[in-house]
């Protein structure tokens, strides 16, 4: 079948990912820029590394954005397991076809539109503007990517598996904890760590729903950015590529050895 | 392990019975719940929104915090709800026709997202081709690959790209070093750089619906059109391409959708003489605090994108049907 991956093929994907990465990588070196010219390459040096910690006003930031993420993220990924579940579940209830039409629009809504509508409902109700609005919108946004992750599994799933719980006499709550959940586990520990990316990442709607004392890491780094662009600002978007891609390795690494284990298991189990 | 649950089942039948009725019971409520508690929250935070955007997008401006003057307000009985309803005005509406600026944003908003969704399309299907053409082994390594930059903030992604469009950045720097070009290309700040920063940005949401649809293709079909005397181009056209239809439809709708609103591009790579509507609304919102026009500019914005979004969902759900 090697032949089938022709040399049209390969470049292709090299060129792509040449594309893809570069832009990052160029980002990257020129945060250990001597030179204050983000451009120049002056000599090495982590200065910037170190101005960048006595930031105050970015090292706040980075507190209130840390938390919005862990806590919007948590939420969304139990309020999208359900909305998963209720889709794929229910094939039949009433408004079922709004239900999903709530779920897959802010996928694609445009942003500015989803912040300027969760803004103005905050202010209809009386709600202050700070830490609650953010981490309330940003639940509201990544619980429909949670959904829409944990629902693909959820469609692969065997439920022989649950009915054969059931048929031995579990209740279906029971059935979930100990064979459902497991089981779409992986799916739901990724639609955590989507939602708490998209929540550090976000910057629209951050801006229209946060108040004074609720400045997000990235409405600084776009504040600082139309100033200039400052190898301080390169330092600090390194970090946070650091951060997210050492995540993504260890999650991808811990679901690869939980997927070897379930492989011994199975053979255990036949062997026995 | 079948056999003792039969019997314990089948030794007390009477308790067991009404334990059965009240568990059925409490599962149809929890059953009730799993759909009732996301409803609820999306319902109030995600339809409501709309509706109060609309509501405001229909009330006058004025110089208060919040800077408009409520519409539809129940406190003051029927009578002061229909003094109230006199109030709504399509002003703002007929503001946005009168005003060239709009129409200008709105036209030019959906030109560049179609123009930058053809050429993400164009850079993606080969990425996508190779990546489902790869060996078995290395295939999940190329994805993870493709949704690696998808985790890196976008912010970040389209701030790297200023470095290197720069009159003085690293591109320039390249090619005037190699003799290509001899003065500094103009990039940023134009619609070019739009159209690069939207291309780079949105790549992944077109290779991955592209690839999981050329993944599941049937390559001996191919083979059968070249034993068959096919030049492989047409057999591209006959074959391959009809076949990922519903990867292409999907991957352009995930970048035409968001790109026709989107902020951080044009006003980061754009600067200030590219007009787009997601820019127009941020401004109308943020500098001239107009919330009733920035509610009317995102309501006709929502109208315009209604029948992608709906096409966006009906393919969503067709793709759900037939994984079943």
């Amino acid at each position: 079948m090697n032949t089938t991956w022709s040399r049209f093929n390969i470049t292709s994907i090299v060129l792509g990912f040449a594309f893809l990465y570069l832009p990052i990588v160029l980002l990257i070196v020129f945060s250990f820029n001597e030179s204050k010219l983000v451009t120049v390459w002056g000599g090495f040096s982590t200065k910037w590394y170190v101005s960048l910690f006595h930031n105050q006003g970015l090292m706040d930031a980075t507190w209130v954005t840390a938390r919005v993420g862990l806590i919007s993220a948590t939420a969304a990924t139990v309020l999208g397991t359900l909305a998963a579940l209720a889709l794929t579940r229910y094939t039949r209830f009433k408004g079922r076809v709004l239900f999903s039409g709530m779920v897959f629009a802010p996928l694609v809504m445009p942003e500015v539109i989803t912040g300027l509508s969760l803004l103005l409902l905050f202010v209809a109700v009386g709600l202050d503007r700070g830490f609650l609005t953010v981490t309330l919108a940003h639940i509201t946004l990544t619980m429909c990517f949670v959904a829409v992750v944990v629902q693909s599994r959820l469609i692969t799933f065997d439920r022989s598996l649950e009915e054969a719980a059931m048929d031995l006499g579990a209740t279906p709550v029971k059935t979930f904890f100990q064979i459902t959940l497991p089981v779409i586990m992986p799916a739901i520990v990724s639609g955590w760590m989507l939602a708490f990316t998209l929540s550090l990442d976000d910057l629209v709607i951050a801006s229209f729903t946060s108040g004074p004392g609720a400045t997000t890491l990235p409405m600084k780094i776009y504040s600082q950015v139309r100033l200039g662009v400052t190898p301080e600002i390169n330092a600090a978007c390194t970090i946070l590529i650091a951060v997210v891609a050492i995540g993504v390795i260890i999650a991808s690494l811990a679901n690869k050895r939980r997927e070897v284990q379930r492989q011994l298991d199975e053979q255990a189990a036949q062997r026995g | 392990m079948s056999s003792a649950a039969v019997t314990t089942q089948s030794a007390t039948p009477a308790t067991n019975a009404g334990k059965s009725v009240l568990a059925r019971l409490g599962n149809a409520f929890v059953g009730r719940l799993v759909i009732i508690i996301p409803y609820v929250w999306l319902l109030f935070f995600f339809l409501i929104p709309f509706v109060i955007v609309f509501k405001i997008s229909l009330s006058q401006t004025a110089i208060a915090i919040p800077p408009y003057t409520p519409a539809l307000d129940f406190s003051g009985g029927i009578s002061g709800f229909l003094d109230q309803l006199k109030q709504l005005s399509l002003d703002n509406y007929t503001w946005l026709t009168q005003d060239a600026l709009y129409f200008n944003a709105y036209v030019t908003s959906v030109i560049i997202a179609a123009i930058s969704t053809v050429l993400t399309l164009l850079v993606g299907y080969p990425i996508a081709y190779g990546m489902a053409r790869a060996p078995a082994t290395i295939r999940p390594t190329l994805l993870m690959l493709v949704i690696l930059p998808f985790w890196t903030s976008f912010l970040i992604r389209v701030y790297a790209w200023i470095g290197i469009l720069k009159p003085e950045g690293l591109l320039n720097q390249l090619l005037l070093a190699t003799g290509i070009i001899h003065q500094p290309l103009i990039i940023l700040n134009t619609y070019t750089a739009i159209f690069i920063g939207i291309v780079y940005s949105y790549l992944p949401f077109m290779v991955l619906p592209l690839y999981s649809a050329l993944e599941k293709m049937d390559y001996s079909l191919i083979e059968a059109a070249k034993d068959l005397g096919c030049p492989p181009i047409s057999a591209f056209w006959k074959i391959t391409f009809p076949l990922s239809l519903p990867g292409v439809i999907a991957g352009c709708l995930l970048v035409f959708i968001p790109a026709v609103g989107e902020f951080v591009i044009p006003d980061l790579l754009g600067g200030s003489q590219t007009l787009m509507i997601g820019k127009t609304l941020w401004n109308e919102f943020f500098a001239n605090r107009d919330w009733p026009v920035s509610s009317a500019v995102a309501v006709i914005l929502l109208l315009l994108l209604i029948v992608p979004i709906m096409l966006f969902q009906r393919a969503q759900a067709r793709a759900q049907e037939m994984d079943r």
